[in-house]
């Protein structure tokens, strides 16, 4: 039997984003936190380097600054009044992260400590500026675990190990969700004023990927199905430094600390590239420069991997070169890196302390999702016009602060700033509005019905090899280079592989804790959110910042200063809006 | 390589008890087990149930018992764990099953919950950040590092015996608080600790110290708090 609940607020997701809004709304209304994993599970948790915020704790720093560098790093495609307020606010935010007792690594006067990360620059001199607050390379594990915290200590209500499979939207306005409980299979409808969504990224569609096996865009796919719109779906970032072949990230955070690129050949070829930032350049170049460096034949032992090299001696000779009196010892950066450090010795076998780490890009962060106003509200389309009651914030939400290619460290700035800024909308809405009435049966027997479907499906592919070849099929035609060929032939296979999808069987027909049918379920999202990618990839016919066509090698802003909307109602459509600037007229990039 | 999972399964809408069952799969030396578990799921048996996000050891879902000891199964890699080609996986113990390698963690988050697991300080606080040394600040870096996977309360003898027993998680994270210079609460959790259920009933095995993912001196830890309790001083 279906269960009923009423919340004011219902907040699905809890990472930094759902729990930062679930804070500030449960100081006002009755509000549940819904999460498919344990919160302290959530994605947030692996998120090593840092949280920027212009406190100037170490040397000279603005939030206008920050500001330019976020929206410089999104190649001009960032909404600036956004990403004013994000940078404005990430000062205060990190400053209440502290308050709640975050434990922040800290300088010698006892004040938040800082370091440098790629794109972050001090805008009169150009150099790298030390803005990325941080606790050792395990900042987000913090920032989750003080949230959590909080949460317990403010008596927030959750709904562990229960997965979202709908969102009640309709005619414009949304009054709830559908859940099934893991561990019982049992349907359970949420009924609210206001719902936020902060189900985080969705890179599972890729192979070599940074995200956590749980990161399927649930709710985006869920969204699509009710006929709303996502936006710049084809910026996904690659980030630079994943561990050889499995995609585990080692954080910018050892660039910060000073580690370099190192081709087959032994140079440190960023320097070539980019002559100020070097090897903290943005993710999106150094990407492609990797990229470059492998198809010049100067991959390491001619294959498709370079180093990240950071051992002391080699960062104190770059040091050195560079004129940074710093300098780095063993001790020092096992203090600093320790996990990044463990998950090379571990993974890779290779000591990076004495030995150079083989890295390779890893699909890392979704810039596009849900588009959303810069109070978190869920746009309808791309006139502003907003679906009532909902909201999203965090990785999934794009608002946008990051454009086409996010900075390091402002995604935890996202989580909380928006996160939030959302929490404390959906309340100050839910305080004035009233229930709006929902046909319980309905929304509960339609939730059932995508699961039984699946459950009851007689056909004869297995999901996992659907799921095997997207992914590779993804690493392929829709990675860090891009052709309209590519892409064309990507969208084909995608859609043959949505065909086989639904002649899939699984071999779990039973309730409780039926991983094998919510694994089938989400492998139906990833290939959902695939075709939107790879068909907003197709339209933009320009490159910009984690999008590259090599048919269309140049930024295009007469055609493309824009952001993508695609809908998925019954076929596909992508309209787009303007982007917003304020005070950071478009500009060459260069660092 | 091949290897063999024995693994203890357990479908509560079909059995009565649990069984062992084994299953052999082609994989890397180094893959990890997690990564073997999922083959057996993915491409023999769909209907095995185990826990799991991040593999890469930071989420604390995959807390398994691998040749009998506690492990996250996405941090062993099958070249250190598979012994003649063969690798046991079973729950972790003390925590009821729920299904195949799943237990229910709800008691061990109760434990957790009990020790005021949250910073109070009932300041008003400052505009700015308050401040704290690196030497405070480093006084409880080590049980920062915890992700509450449960493998070293699961490993704990006191707590096979008693579940009451708040456990070594929860020492962990009441260490965490009591010797951060920024709290105020550490009298309350102390007091919580010295209860008949608190630290006094760990016997210093040192199980759970060995079984912890993170690295922590999990042992080191609970014995500072029990000098704190003994002596009044919090240092
Ligand atoms: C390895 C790594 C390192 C990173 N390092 C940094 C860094 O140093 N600095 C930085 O700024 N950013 C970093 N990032 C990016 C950043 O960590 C993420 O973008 C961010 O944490 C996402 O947070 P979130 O709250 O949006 O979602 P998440 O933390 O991913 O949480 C998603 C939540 O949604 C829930 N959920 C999902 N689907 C459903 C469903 N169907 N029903 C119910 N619940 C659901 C999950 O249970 C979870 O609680 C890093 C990312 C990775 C992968
Ligand atoms: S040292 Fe104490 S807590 Fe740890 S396993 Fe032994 S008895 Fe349990
Ligand atoms: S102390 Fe270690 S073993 Fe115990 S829950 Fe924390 S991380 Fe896991
Ligand atoms: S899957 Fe996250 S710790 Fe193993």
């Amino acid at each position: 039997m279906p269960q009923y609940h009423q919340f004011d607020a219902i907040v699905v997701g809890a990472g930094g984003a759902g729990l930062m809004a679930a804070l500030h709304a449960s100081r006002s209304v009755k509000t549940a936190v819904i999460s498919k994993l344990y919160p302290t599970r959530s994605h947030t948790g692996t998120a090593q380097g840092g949280i920027s915020a212009a406190l100037g704790n170490l040397e000279e720093d603005h939030w206008e600054w920050h500001a330019y560098d976020t929206i410089k790093g999104g190649d001009f495609l960032c909404d600036q009044d956004a990403v004013e307020i994000m940078c404005r606010e990430a000062i205060d935010a990190v400053i209440e992260l502290e308050h709640m007792g975050l434990p922040f690594d800290r300088t010698p006067d006892g004040r938040i400590a800082q370091r440098r990360f790629g794109g972050h620059t001090n805008n009169i001199t150009k150099k790298p500026v030390m803005r990325a607050c941080h606790a050792a390379d395990r900042t987000g594990h913090m920032i989750l675990q003080t949230l959590y915290q909080q949460c317990i200590k403010q008596n927030v209500t959750f709904f562990d190990e229960f997965q979202v499979v709908d969102v009640l939207v309709e005619n414009g306005v949304c009054n709830g969700v559908v859940a099934v409980e893991l561990a019982t299979g049992e349907i359970h409808v949420f009924h609210s004023k206001a719902t936020l969504i902060a189900t985080g990224g969705f890179g599972k569609m890729w192979k070599v990927t940074s995200n956590a096996h749980s990161l399927t865009g649930d709710l985006p796919a869920a969204l699509l199905r009710r006929g709303l719109p996502l936006e710049d779906m084809e910026f996904f970032q690659f980030h630079p430094t994943g561990i050889y072949k499995l995609g585990i990230l080692l954080s910018e955070a050892a660039r910060g600390e000073g580690a370099v690129f190192i081709n087959g050949k032994g140079e440190r070829f960023m320097a070539r590239y980019m002559p100020t930032l070097k090897d903290l350049a943005p993710r999106d170049i150094c990407s492609r420069c990797i990229y470059q460096e492998i198809r010049e034949g100067r991959g390491v032992d001619g294959k498709d991997y370079v180093y990240l090299d950071f051992r002391p001696e080699v960062i104190n000779r770059y040091f050195e070169e560079d004129g940074n009196p710093k300098r780095v010892d063993a001790h020092y950066l096992e203090q600093k890196l320790p996990d990044i450090i463990e998950f090379a010795r571990v993974y890779l076998g290779v000591d990076p302390i004495t030995q150079p780490v083989p890295i390779q890009p890893t699909a890392h962060y979704a810039m596009g999702g849900i588009p959303t106003t810069n109070d978190a509200e869920v746009l309808a389309d791309e006139t502003g016009r907003i679906v009532e009651g909902l909201y999203a914030a965090g990785e999934v939400a794009c608002v946008s602060v990051h454009g086409a290619n996010r900075l390091g460290t402002n995604s935890l700035v996202d989580l909380v700033v928006f996160g939030k800024r959302g929490g404390v909308r959906m309340a100050e809405y839910a305080k004035q509005a009233s229930f709006r009435p929902i046909n319980y049966d309905t929304a509960a027997k339609e939730g059932a019905a995508q699961l039984d479907r699946i459950r009851n499906n007689n056909g004869t592919e297995r999901p996992s090899a659907i799921r095997k070849e997207l992914q590779a099929l993804m690493d392929d035609k829709v990675g860090v280079y891009r052709t309209g060929a590519g892409l064309e032939e990507a969208l084909d296979h995608i859609r043959d592989l949505q065909a086989r999808f639904r002649r899939i069987r699984i071999d779990d027909k039973g309730y409780k804790w039926n991983t094998d049918l919510m694994e089938a379920w989400e492998l139906g999202n990833l290939l959902d959110l695939a075709e939107v990618t790879a068909y907003s990839a197709l339209w933009r016919q320009e490159s910009r910042g984690g999008h590259y066509r090599e048919d269309y090698p140049y930024r295009d802003d007469t055609n493309f200063l824009k952001h993508s909307m695609v809908w998925k109602d019954g076929k596909l459509e992508i309209r787009s809006k303007p982007v917003r600037i304020t005070r950071y007229p478009p500009e060459e990039r260069k660092y | 390589m091949k290897v063999t999972l024995k693994i203890k399964r357990f479908n509560p809408e079909v059995d009565k008890k649990p069984h062992w069952e084994s299953y052999t799969v082609d994989v890397e030396p180094t893959d990890r087990v997690l990564d073997a578990l999922h083959e057996v799921k993915w491409s023999i048996d769909g209907t095995l149930a185990l826990r799991r996000s991040c593999a890469h050891g930071i989420c604390g879902s995959d807390a398994m018992r691998i040749n009998g000891r506690n492990m996250l199964a996405c941090k062993a890699l099958v070249k250190d764990v598979a012994k003649d080609g063969v690798i046991t996986v079973e729950p972790i113990l003390g925590l009821p099953v729920v299904k195949d390698l799943i237990v229910d963690m709800a008691p061990f988050f109760a434990h957790y919950r009990a020790i005021m697991p949250y910073l109070v300080n009932n300041d008003p606080p400052p505009e700015r950040e308050r401040l704290q040394s690196p030497e405070d600040r480093a006084r409880y870096d080590d049980t920062t590092k915890c992700i509450l996977c449960a493998c070293c309360t699961t490993s704990c003898p006191s707590f096979w015996a008693r579940g009451e027993y708040v456990g070594p998680a929860a020492i962990v994270q009441a260490h965490r608080f009591i010797f951060d210079s920024r709290d105020q609460a550490a009298e309350e959790r102390l007091r919580i600790l010295s209860e008949p259920d608190g630290v006094w009933r760990c016997r210093t095995v040192f199980n759970c110290t060995e079984a912890c993912p993170r690295g922590i001196q999990v042992t080191k830890a609970i014995g500072e708090v029990k000098e704190a309790l003994r002596t009044g001083v919090i240092r």
